[in-house]
C-alpha cells in the first residue's frame, strides 16, 4: 500500500474544485485540501506541505507558485510538472484543459500521471458543463425574444401566433439569418417606434 | 486579404508595454502585412511562457528575463526563444506605502529622489525595525525571472540592503499589487504601468522611483517566438516585426496619443482608464496622493532611441543579475546563449531604416546609478563589483 499523497487544489471556482476533489477522492486520495482564497498563498501552501499542487490556469496566482523554486529556505523543493519533458502530450492536454500541476520531486511518474489525467478529464467535463449551461441560457433568451416578436407581429398585423412565427421563419430564411436575430430586429424596431 | 495570409495567436498580459503589439493588431498594421492575428489576454506569466513553449501561442508579449530563462533552461523546461523586437525599455516604478515613505523620508540624508539616498535610508529603516524586533518589510514583484525582481534588488542592494536576508521579496500578480499594499500584505512593490498610478490615485501609495532613475536603459518586455518557429517561418516573422515597427512609431507619435490610449484602454486589451495609460506614455506621473507630479522623457520607451531594436548588452545584463542572485551559474556558454536570445539581426532584416539614433544614451548601454560601467563580455567582474550577492 502506497502512502497517501497530500494534494492541494487552488481554484477560485468552487464548483470546479469540488468536482476535482470528488474525482480525487474516488481515486483513493483522501488528503485533498481546497484553497479558494489566494492571499498569503505561499505561506499556506508551505504550512500544508503538499506533495502535489493543482492550480487552474485562470488563476493569476500561478506566478506566485513559481517562487517555490526560488525560495532556498523551503524544506522541500517542489518541481514543476513541466520540468519532465517525457510526457509532452499530457502536459499539452493539461494546459489545453486549463490546469497545471506542481509536484514535489521524487514521486513516481505513474502516480503523477494518474492524477494529472484525472485533472484533465474533470476540467474538460466542467468546461463541457459550462458550455451546455451557456447554450441552455442562450436558447432560453432566444425563446423569450421570439415570443416577444411574435406578440408584436400578432398585434401590429393582426396575425395568429402560427402566422406570426411563419412570417419570422420565412424572413429569416430569405435573409439567411437566425430566427432569433430577425425577432431581435422586430423587438428593436418596435422599441424605436414606441 | 492576400492569399498568403498567416493566422497567428499571440498572448499578452494587459500592461501598457503591450502597446506596440496591441496597436499593430488593432490599427491594422499586422493585417496590412497579411497576418491574421488573434490576441489572447492572459492572467499569468507562467501561462504565457507555457503556452508559447508548447506551441499554443505563435508569439508572445514576454518579460525579457523569462525569454532568457526559458532559453537557458532555468527554473523550467529548456525551450530556446528568440526576441526579434523589443516591446518596451523601462516603464517600471517602485511604489511604497505611505508609512514606509514617511519612514524613509524621515531618515534620509539628502533628497530621496536620488536612489542612493533612498536605498541607504531604507537600510536605516530596516536596522531600526530589526532593533525593535519587528517583522521584516515585504516587497512585491511580478515573477522570479522578472525585471521587477532585479530592479528592486539592484536598488536596495546599492544602499546596503540584502534582498534575501533583510526583506521579504514575494511574487504577486500585478492586479493584486494594489490590494496587497492597501491591506498591508506588502510595504512596497515594483511593477509596470498602470498599477503604480492606480495605487497613487487610491491614496495608498507613493511612487518612490521611476526605474529609469535607477537604470536609465533597461529592457523590459520583448516580442518572443520559439527559436524553431522563427526558423520555420522566416517570412511571417519579418512581416510580424515590420508591423510592430510601424505600430511602435505610431505609438511614439504624440499626435496619435488620443487614438492610441483609447485603443489600449479597451476592455479586451488593457482595460483601465485611457487617462491612466496616457500618463505612462507621456511620462508624466502623479507620484503622491496629494497630486505631486514627476516627469521623465524616458519613463517608458516604445521604439524611441532604438528601444525596439533588441540589444544583446541588455540580455547580458539580465543574465548578470541571474548570476548575481544565484539563479544561474556563470559560464561563457550561458552568457553567449543569453545574448543570442536578443536578435538585432532579425530586427534589421525587417526594418528598412534600422539604425537607431543613440545620441545621449548611456555609453555602456545600461547607465546604472551605482557601480562601475557594465561590460557585457565580463559578467564575472560585474558580479564581483558588488558586496551583496549570492554568487
Amino acid at each position: 500500500m502506497q502512502p497517501s499523497l497530500k494534494i492541494v487544489i487552488v481554484d477560485e471556482n468552487p464548483i470546479r474544485a469540488a468536482i476535482l476533489e470528488d474525482g480525487l477522492r474516488e481515486a483513493g486520495h483522501v488528503h485533498v485540501v481546497r484553497l479558494a482564497e489566494t492571499s498569503h498563498l505561499l505561506a499556506r501552501i508551505y504550512a500544508l506541505d503538499p506533495d502535489v499542487i493543482l492550480i487552474d490556469l485562470e488563476n493569476p496566482s500561478r506566478d506566485v507558485l513559481e517562487q517555490m523554486f526560488q525560495v532556498s529556505r523551503a524544506v522541500r523543493r517542489p518541481i514543476a510538472m513541466f520540468v519532465d519533458q517525457s510526457d509532452k502530450a499530457s502536459i499539452e492536454a493539461a494546459v489545453d484543459a486549463g490546469v497545471s500541476a506542481y509536484i514535489v520531486g521524487g514521486l513516481q511518474k505513474e502516480r503523477i500521471k494518474n492524477i494529472l489525467d484525472l485533472c484533465i478529464s474533470r476540467f474538460n467535463s466542467f468546461a463541457r458543463l459550462r458550455d451546455e449551461l451557456e447554450r441552455a441560457r442562450t436558447a432560453l433568451e432566444e425563446r423569450k425574444v421570439i415570443d416577444r416578436a411574435k406578440g408584436i407581429l400578432m398585434t401590429a398585423k393582426n396575425l395568429t401566433e402560427e402566422a406570426a412565427y411563419a412570417l419570422l421563419r420565412r424572413t429569416a430564411m430569405n435573409e439567411s439569418k437566425k430566427i432569433a436575430e430577425v425577432a431581435q430586429s422586430v423587438v428593436t424596431a418596435a422599441e424605436l417606434l414606441k | 486579404m492576400i492569399a498568403s495570409e498567416a493566422k497567428l495567436r499571440i498572448g499578452f498580459i494587459p500592461l501598457a508595454d503591450a502597446a506596440a503589439l496591441i496597436v499593430a493588431v488593432d490599427k491594422g498594421f499586422t493585417a496590412a502585412e497579411g497576418l491574421d492575428v488573434e490576441l489572447v489576454s492572459e492572467v499569468s506569466w507562467s501561462n504565457v511562457r507555457d503556452k508559447l513553449n508548447i506551441g499554443l501561442f505563435d508569439a508572445a508579449h514576454l518579460l525579457a528575463p523569462i525569454a532568457i530563462a526559458s532559453s537557458l533552461g532555468l527554473g523550467h523546461v529548456k525551450v530556446p526563444i528568440v526576441a526579434p523586437f523589443g516591446l518596451g525599455v523601462n516603464g517600471n516604478a517602485i511604489t511604497v506605502s505611505p508609512a514606509l515613505y514617511a519612514a524613509i523620508a524621515a531618515v534620509a540624508e539628502g533628497n530621496i529622489i536620488d536612489p542612493l539616498v533612498s536605498a541607504r535610508a531604507l537600510a536605516r529603516v530596516i536596522a531600526k525595525r530589526n532593533a525593535r524586533g519587528e517583522e521584516p518589510l515585504t516587497f512585491g514583484m511580478t515573477f522570479p525571472f522578472s525585471t521587477h525582481n532585479y530592479h528592486l534588488r539592484f536598488w536596495m542592494a546599492a544602499g546596503g540592503v540584502d534582498p534575501d536576508e533583510d526583506v521579504r521579496l514575494v511574487v504577486l500578480p500585478p492586479p493584486y499589487m494594489v490590494e496587497s499594499l492597501a491591506n498591508g500584505q506588502v510595504d512596497g512593490f515594483c511593477v509596470g504601468a498602470p498599477w503604480n498610478s492606480v495605487a497613487v490615485d487610491l491614496g495608498i501609495g507613493f511612487i518612490l522611483h521611476f526605474v529609469c532613475e535607477i537604470l536609465p536603459r533597461a529592457a523590459e518586455k520583448v516580442l518572443a517566438v520559439r527559436s524553431r518557429w522563427a526558423d520555420e517561418h522566416p517570412q511571417t516573422l519579418l512581416r510580424l516585426v515590420r508591423a510592430h515597427g510601424r505600430a511602435a512609431a505610431f505609438v511614439e507619435d504624440t499626435t496619435n496619443r488620443e487614438e492610441v490610449t483609447a485603443m489600449l484602454a479597451a476592455p479586451n486589451r488593457i482595460g483601465v482608464a485611457a487617462e491612466v495609460i496616457r500618463r505612462t506614455l507621456d511620462g508624466r506621473m502623479k507620484v503622491a496622493p496629494d497630486g505631486t507630479m514627476r516627469a521623465s522623457d524616458r519613463y517608458l520607451l516604445i521604439g524611441r532611441t532604438g528601444a525596439a531594436r533588441p540589444d544583446p548588452v541588455q540580455a547580458a545584463w539580465l543574465y548578470g543579475q541571474m548570476v548575481r542572485w544565484g539563479q544561474a551559474t556563470l559560464s561563457a556558454e550561458l552568457l553567449s546563449a543569453a545574448k543570442l536570445v536578443f536578435r538585432p539581426d532579425l530586427y534589421d532584416a525587417a526594418m528598412a531604416d534600422s539604425k537607431p539614433d543613440l545620441e545621449g544614451e548611456p555609453a555602456d548601454g545600461i547607465g546604472a546609478f551605482a557601480g562601475p560601467a557594465f561590460d557585457a563580455s565580463d559578467i564575472a567582474a560585474h558580479v564581483r563589483s558588488w558586496k551583496i550577492r549570492r554568487a
